[in-house]
């Protein structure tokens, strides 16, 4: 009876060292991003302007990406075009077979998680190395990131301590953070030198240009760019933005909105392979631009919206409800609001449809959303297209929360709140049968006591009193 | 928005009481229809109203939300506010009818009555200039905003501003004000779990501030927390601002 969603969530609440960290580092997160913007007119100036290119680089998605792939490949990179999941893993696959590579490194990508790339190379007995930090903890925890900027959040010091020593039982036990850092570099190193292919993700892509854009902290990203003669960048389609001149205002508001940082340490613009005369850099670019169920919801108006984010994770970390459960429990790629809204419109409301109401359409991340994403409203569409039965709809698993006898209940209630007399009559009758209604409710109850019915309703008394009702 | 002016305060206006409010706490309805008329206000009480729809638009019921939202436009014809004892009820009214109506051929209707609904704290600050005097005895009270008072209706800050009136009253806010208290209409019944655990952690907040009482613009938040406190025997009265400012403003000695 009880979803998968919520038994994963009531198991993330049941473990206390989950809750401490996830509000450790949730609360962090919020008070970083409040530091960050000196005046609230400053931000909600750059929020309105990095909306509407965002806006802009949405509506004109096809000709942007057109105009894009057209730059990408006079700069001298390979395009990749992926419909799916698995044809972006293929065409991986078919770059590292070319080049007879067995290693892969890694830098921070949401969308090969997306489509589970290191597991199908595996299959294929390529080895996949993560090298950012977080990401790199996780691998070696065999777990799945919990958050999309803080892939680890849900750990803390010491159990990252822990983890690296019994993988690295050679290198000195300690529990300092920049130790630490030091020694998962140190470990990472190495391969570095020897991996004949390296892979990114893509956080902006410039169509006048044709150029990638990276944005990171540890410069894990830039080694797996420039040190092995082959780069791929696997990337969505939505990612792409119409100008230069877009950079700047996105990059700020990005950074700001995740980490609460003015600037991160690296920012990489990467537009062509290693040139004749260069020393250094990689022989082969490659971008995988991957569609995944991006253009159904690019075609539709309300859901197109959600392809101007810009994964910054804000909504993520002001979200109660993510406060509360961790990524884990939503048992997808990406987590929290801006998860909820995305999977089900790629993955299908029938799989995911849950999500739509694991939210108490509070309004935070809507509050917080740099590019100004509606989440709420488009939470309350999805669980429409849950219960639709028309064909009017395209979101994938639409009208799969069809229940019809909960569809006789609204009905019911509908006609009682469209004829006053029935319903004055029934809730007045409510009221004097108060004694009789069932005094609990489990799902209310465990924490809550029964809340009573009035013994008259505001209608008799107002009446009553004499109050005009015209 | 409205067009305010120190001498044009609205005479009459209408009450939509809501469903919660009807059925469960009606107390709260008629403070509300109190305080108005003590701020010298004729009020109008259709007495064919229900629901502003919205238990229905947040569950994916548009049809239904659709006809019993109708069923309220032709219930508000004269061009006077619509006064809301909810700001969720109200941000309901207010912001999405634009969305339950789009397409329809009433949507210029329901854009006008939307134009028209205020939430009650908010009316009484901003359009009534309301005055008020304090005859209670000391004490703390925790305020508690709902998340639709916060964000779209942004009167999160009209309860303080309501409290500041009465001399005995403290007015603390509790840590982390701003994070949701686990209601969300069905939310607290599909997602059970989840709705337990923020409803307790805001209960932990505001037992910390160590008031005695607790008060907020939505009855849906406080049956949520009220219910809860109740449970694990707190002794912490919870109450509708409007009937704690009405009974605050009584005469105990007369
Ligand atoms: S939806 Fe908005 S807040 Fe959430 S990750 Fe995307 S851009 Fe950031």
């Amino acid at each position: 009876m009880t979803s998968e969603f919520r038994r994963n969530a009531t198991s993330a609440l049941q473990q206390d060292d989950v809750q401490t960290n996830l509000n450790r580092v949730v609360h962090k997160l919020r008070e970083h991003r409040q530091a960050a913007w000196i005046a609230a007119d400053e931000w909600r100036q750059l929020r309105r302007h990095c909306q509407a290119i965002r806006e802009n680089a949405v509506r004109k998605l096809p000709q942007l990406l057109e105009q894009l792939e057209t730059n990408l490949i006079r700069n001298g990179i390979q395009v990749h075009w992926a419909e799916t999941a698995e044809q972006a893993n293929h065409v991986v696959l078919s770059i590292m077979q070319r080049h007879d590579a067995k290693l892969i490194i890694k830098g921070k990508s949401m969308v090969s998680e997306e489509i589970a790339l290191n597991h199908f190379l595996m299959q294929h007995g390529i080895q996949a190395l993560e090298t950012d930090l977080g990401e790199f903890i996780i691998q070696l925890a065999g777990e799945k990131p919990a958050h999309i900027i803080v892939p680890a959040l849900h750990k803390n010091r010491r159990q990252i301590a822990e983890l690296l020593h019994r993988h690295f039982p050679g290198y000195a036990y300690t529990e300092d953070v920049d130790e630490l850092a030091q020694l998962a570099r140190k470990i990472l190193r190495d391969h570095f030198q020897f991996a004949r292919v390296g892979l990114t993700g893509v956080n902006f892509m410039i169509a006048e240009s044709g150029t990638l854009c990276l944005v990171e902290n540890e410069g894990n990203g830039r080694m797996c760019s420039t040190i092995p003669p082959v780069h791929i960048a696997v990337t969505g389609i939505e990612k792409v933005v119409e100008k230069l001149s877009d950079i700047p205002p996105l990059l700020s508001i990005l950074t700001r909105s995740a980490t609460g940082q003015p600037i991160t340490t690296y920012f990489n613009m990467i537009s062509a392979p290693r040139q004749p005369g260069e020393k250094d850099g990689p022989r082969e670019v490659h971008v995988v631009l991957l569609d995944n169920g991006r253009s159904t919801s690019y075609r539709d108006r309300e859901l197109a919206a959600t392809l101007r984010c810009i994964r910054c994770a804000a909504c993520i970390n002001h979200c109660p409800v993510y406060q509360h459960i961790g990524g884990h429990a939503y048992g997808t790629v990406i987590p929290g609001p801006i998860g909820s809204i995305l999977e089900p419109q790629q993955r299908g409301l029938d799989r995911y449809g849950e999500l739509t109401q694991a939210s108490t359409l509070c309004g935070a991340c809507t509050e917080v959303c740099p590019v100004g994403i509606p989440i709420a409203d488009i939470l309350n569409r999805l669980r429409w297209d849950a219960t639709r039965q028309d064909a009017d709809c395209s979101t994938p698993g639409a009208g799969s929360g069809y229940i019809p006898a909960q569809t006789a209940l609204w009905k019911l209630w509908a006609w009682q709140c469209t004829h006053p007399g029935a319903y004055r009559l029934s809730t007045r009758l409510a009221t004097r049968l108060r004694v009789v209604l069932p005094g609990y409710f489990d799902a209310w109850t465990n924490v809550r006591t029964m809340p009573k019915l009035a013994k008259t309703t505001l209608h008799e008394r107002l009446k009553a009193l004499g109050i005009d009702h015209e | 928005m409205s067009e305010k002016t120190a001498t044009s305060k609205p005479d009459t206006v209408y009450l939509f009481g809501t469903c919660l409010i009807d059925l469960l706490y009606p107390q709260a309805g008629v403070a509300t229809v109190k305080l108005l008329q003590h701020a010298g206000v004729r009020i109008i009480y259709p007495q064919a109203q229900t629901c502003c729809g919205q238990p229905a638009w947040n569950s994916g019921y548009r049809e239904q939300a659709l006809a019993v939202a109708r069923a309220q436009l032709e219930l508000f014809p004269k061009p006077i506010p619509i006064i809301v004892p909810s700001a969720s009820c109200a941000r309901m009214m207010k912001f999405q009818y634009a969305r339950l109506f789009a397409g329809q051929p009433d949507e210029a209707e329901a854009r006008k009555v939307a134009s028209r609904v205020y939430e009650l704290s908010g009316f009484l600050v901003d359009e009534l200039n309301i005055q008020l005097h304090d005859s209670g005895a000391p004490l703390r009270v925790a305020v508690h905003t709902s998340c639709s008072a916060r964000r779209e209706m942004a009167v999160a800050n009209k309860i303080p501003e309501l409290l500041k009136h009465l001399h005995n009253v403290d007015a603390v806010e509790p840590q982390h004000a701003e994070e949701c208290c686990g209601f969300g209409g069905t939310f607290a019944i599909k997602q059970p779990e989840i709705s337990a655990a923020m409803v307790l952690e805001k209960c932990r907040h505001i037992c910390a501030t160590g008031a005695q009482q607790l008060v907020s613009q939505d009855y849906g938040c406080l049956m949520n927390i009220g219910s809860a406190l109740e449970k694990q025997g707190v002794a912490l009265a919870h109450q509708h601002i409007a009937e704690f400012l009405w009974e605050r403003i009584q005469d105990r000695d007369p």
